[in-house]
């Protein structure tokens, strides 16, 4: 239905005869004015900034107003590394924003945690915790890329349909979870959903325009490791030693010979 | 106010505070009656592991509770008024936490290294915030993400994780994420 109605429209207006539907005038409105909250976590806002500036023109897709609050913003661009400690933040401001809202992962960081994704302090993906409409690869994406993207959700607000979008539907404005601090990482409700150690606990958010919802499906909890260092009844192997070290650190770390290995040190 | 390179220190700082320097492997190597690379020593193999003595330094190393009295030195007789940098640095195997402390002239010229190395159960070292404030933040990176202690210190509480966190995370047998391990080499 709706390829057939834009091709008789797009038909009609080399015609000179504009007809539009109510859908496509909504859609055109916001497409047209995608506003970008303004922050940046790391690297990848320097490649954003770079984007609404002269050379790259982000005014050319109408979404140069980057606007300080989120109560004027609709789109989130989680441009860079976001650590657990800065989580709790991000999602609040996502929170705060209006319906209609969009967000767009930008660069390896904010999409899996990227390099970091072994570090301690480093949330594995902002999918966990939102949902993310465009992802971007890159580390850092280039501007170009930025621009791709942003043409990609506007393609995707195009084919947005007013009767089934979340956001004129009954339900009320939903808000996301904010994690808090636990003793290994972050928590919602209590329950740890990143440990150090095994895949997060929790399945990303699957796309909006799928009803923003998990999918439910965690992939392997089964790989949840239990690290005895992190268990305070474990003995220790030795005074210096925990036993239970990862293999791969151990790997790395103790491979001298024990002849070599000082222990009168200190 | 001289510039003292780390050989100078030991000598001085055995002159003039004896007893504070402690027993120490040195980097350079022992006269073994021919040099290196001469025929008969075997060059390691591409590959082969070489075995390195990671705790050989050429720095002045010196007891944990000398540190103050040191750094004072330093300071009020050497002229190195900034203390620049305090790292600290796990040898898991060896069971040693190594503090390194880098102390400036403000006029220029290079560091000044000094090295306490403290066991890794009991890693206490005295602070260093009376004499420098500048080194509050510092210490409390070392015991946030190292687990070392520093008694006297006025503030002596989380500065990079959040306070609920439990764990020395920079210590090397606190574990990765790791789930790219997953696979072959578990089981």
């Amino acid at each position: 239905m709706m390829s057939d109605d834009r091709e008789i429209q797009l038909e009609a207006e080399k015609q000179g005869v504009f007809l539009t539907t109510m859908q496509r005038f909504y859609n055109w409105g916001r497409r047209s004015s995608v506003w970008p909250l303004s922050f940046g976590l790391a690297c990848c806002a320097i490649e954003m900034m770079a984007t609404g500036l002269a050379r790259f023109d982000l005014a050319r897709f109408g979404a140069e107003m980057f606007r300080a609050s989120p109560r004027q913003a609709d789109l989130m661009i989680v441009a860079g590394t976001v650590t657990k400690k800065m989580a709790p933040q991000v999602v609040r401001l996502y929170n705060q924003m209006p319906e209609p809202r969009y967000v767009i992962s930008m660069g390896a960081c904010a999409t899996s945690g990227g390099p970091f994704r072994d570090g301690y302090n480093v949330l594995r993906g902002i999918d966990l915790l939102l949902p993310v409409d465009v992802y971007i690869p890159g580390c850092p994406p280039r501007p170009e890329a930025l621009l791709h993207a942003l043409m990609t959700l506007q393609a995707q607000i195009d084919n947005q349909r007013l009767n089934r979008v979340r956001w004129y539907g009954r339900r009320e404005a939903r808000d996301f979870p904010v994690p808090t601090f636990g003793k290994q990482g972050l928590e919602i409700d209590g329950q740890l959903i990143d440990p150090v150690g095994g895949l997060p606990l929790v399945s990303p958010y699957t796309s909006p325009l799928h009803g923003e919802e998990r999918s439910g499906t965690i992939e392997h909890p089964e790989l949840a490791r239990q690290f005895p260092i992190m268990d305070e009844t474990v003995e220790l192997e030795t005074p210096y030693k925990a036993a239970g070290i990862a293999p791969e650190i151990a790997i790395n770390d103790l491979k001298r010979p024990e002849s070599e290995v000082d222990h009168a040190q200190g | 106010m001289p510039r003292v390179n780390a050989a100078e220190l030991k000598e001085r700082l055995a002159h003039d505070l004896p007893g504070v320097l402690a027993e120490t492997r040195t980097r350079t190597p022992a006269d073994t009656g021919h040099a290196p690379g001469d025929g008969k020593t075997a060059r390691p193999r591409r590959g082969e592991h070489t075995p390195v003595d990671l705790l050989a330094t050429d720095d002045a190393v010196i007891h944990a509770d000398r540190i103050p009295e040191v750094a004072r030195y330093v300071r009020d007789v050497l002229g190195y008024e900034l203390l620049s940098n305090i790292t600290a640095v796990d040898y898991l195997a060896d069971g040693v936490i190594e503090l390194v402390y880098h102390f400036f002239h403000l006029g220029g010229g290079a560091e000044l290294v000094i090295k306490v190395r403290v066991p890794r159960d009991a890693a206490v070292v005295p602070t260093l915030t009376a004499e420098w404030p500048g080194a509050d933040l510092q210490e409390r990176e070392a015991f946030d993400l190292y687990g070392v202690l520093f008694p006297g210190h006025p503030n002596l509480t989380r500065i990079y994780m959040w306070d609920e966190f439990e764990g020395w995370p920079m210590r090397k047998d606190y574990p990765k994420q790791g789930d790219k391990y997953f696979g072959d080499a578990e089981e």
